[in-house]
């Protein structure tokens, strides 16, 4: 398989991914660099790419792993930590504009979910999976993905619910 | 559609029983212009989820499309580089000695040596007397911090 073949594999998923990295690692930059290095691994595994019955399902697991990984691995370390909040000032002004501008509340509170939570609210209410998919991604079954998601809803449903009553949006 | 129905669909979506053409149904419902307003509070919601859509990946891939050598293959063009190496500088050291020339006659040599010495303390001299004025500085120190 050459370099245009597989990117012509990975086209039809890779925003996908990144916005799965995005929604577990929440920075942009951070979320860039976990694709990358996601989609470099899968080059790697190019020969192996064309026996699988869904590269897709496979480059979004590998993604969700790889995710977690860091989060743990961040939340592991206090050096690493130091080295994000040293970048997050780097970019300060920019930054805060860009999400004023793009992350709304309903975002906030997704974010605030427990990170399965917001893996499967991703997965199924913006990229639009099917349950059977997401079970294959995550590797667990069906109905663990339908209470986990129903769950998820409704967390964000009494949140919603609440900042609606007290009337601070 | 009828409201019924939406509600319907609702209660169905936060169980998580809702199938992906039922969702879709619900976006359309929120993301048109009449919702009911008893309902209102969803719409944020469901008009989030088709935004968070347009979010994408901008950063192209570079990928490693050179041919690896293998661990093996640089180890020996390395050990082959560190040999050649050896083989021709090992004896340059001793070659290196210039012949800076001699003298016969110990007394001649005596002088030349002299002079040199005398050269040498000269331009040290020099260099010591630049440095008279400190001593400026230690005579208003003392004035100042008796």
């Amino acid at each position: 398989m050459n370099q245009t073949e597989f990117v012509q594999i990975i086209q039809p998923f890779k925003d996908k991914m990144f916005r799965l990295a995005k929604r577990l690692l929440i920075s942009a930059e951070e979320a860039e660099d976990a694709t990358q290095e996601v989609l470099v691994k899968l080059w790697n595994k190019k020969e192996r790419i064309q026996e699988l019955k869904s590269v897709e399902a496979m480059a979004m697991t590998i993604t969700k792993n790889y995710c977690l990984d860091q989060l743990k691995s961040k939340r592991a370390t206090n050096l690493k930590i130091v080295h994000n909040n040293y970048r997050d000032s780097e970019s300060g002004v920019y930054q805060k504009t860009e999400d004023k501008n793009t992350w709304s509340w309903v975002e906030k509170l997704i974010n605030e979910l427990p990170e399965n939570q917001r893996i499967v609210i991703q997965m199924r209410d913006i990229e639009g999976y099917e349950f059977e998919e997401i079970a294959e991604i995550l590797q667990i079954n069906e109905a663990t993905v339908r209470v986990t998601l129903s769950r998820a809803r409704k967390i964000i449903r009494e949140k919603m619910t609440n900042t609606h009553n007290y009337g601070i949006k | 559609m009828a409201l019924n129905n939406i509600e319907q669909l609702l209660d169905k979506y936060f169980e998580g029983e809702t199938s992906i053409a039922e969702e879709e149904v619900l976006k359309d419902y929120f993301n048109s212009e009449n919702v009911a307003p008893h309902l209102e509070i969803h719409k944020p919601l469901f008009s989030y989820f088709s935004l968070a859509k347009d979010d994408v990946l901008n950063k192209t891939t570079a990928l490693q499309t050179k041919k690896r050598y293998s661990k093996v293959g640089i180890g020996i063009a390395a050990s082959l580089l560190f040999a050649v190496g050896i083989v021709t500088f090992w004896d340059k050291p001793s070659e290196k000695k210039e012949d800076l020339g001699s003298f016969e006659d110990p007394e001649i040599a005596f002088k030349e040596t002299q002079k040199a010495l005398a050269m040498l303390s000269e331009n040290v001299n020099v260099g010591i007397q630049s440095l008279e004025y400190i001593n400026e500085y230690e005579k208003s120190k003392k004035i100042i911090f008796k």
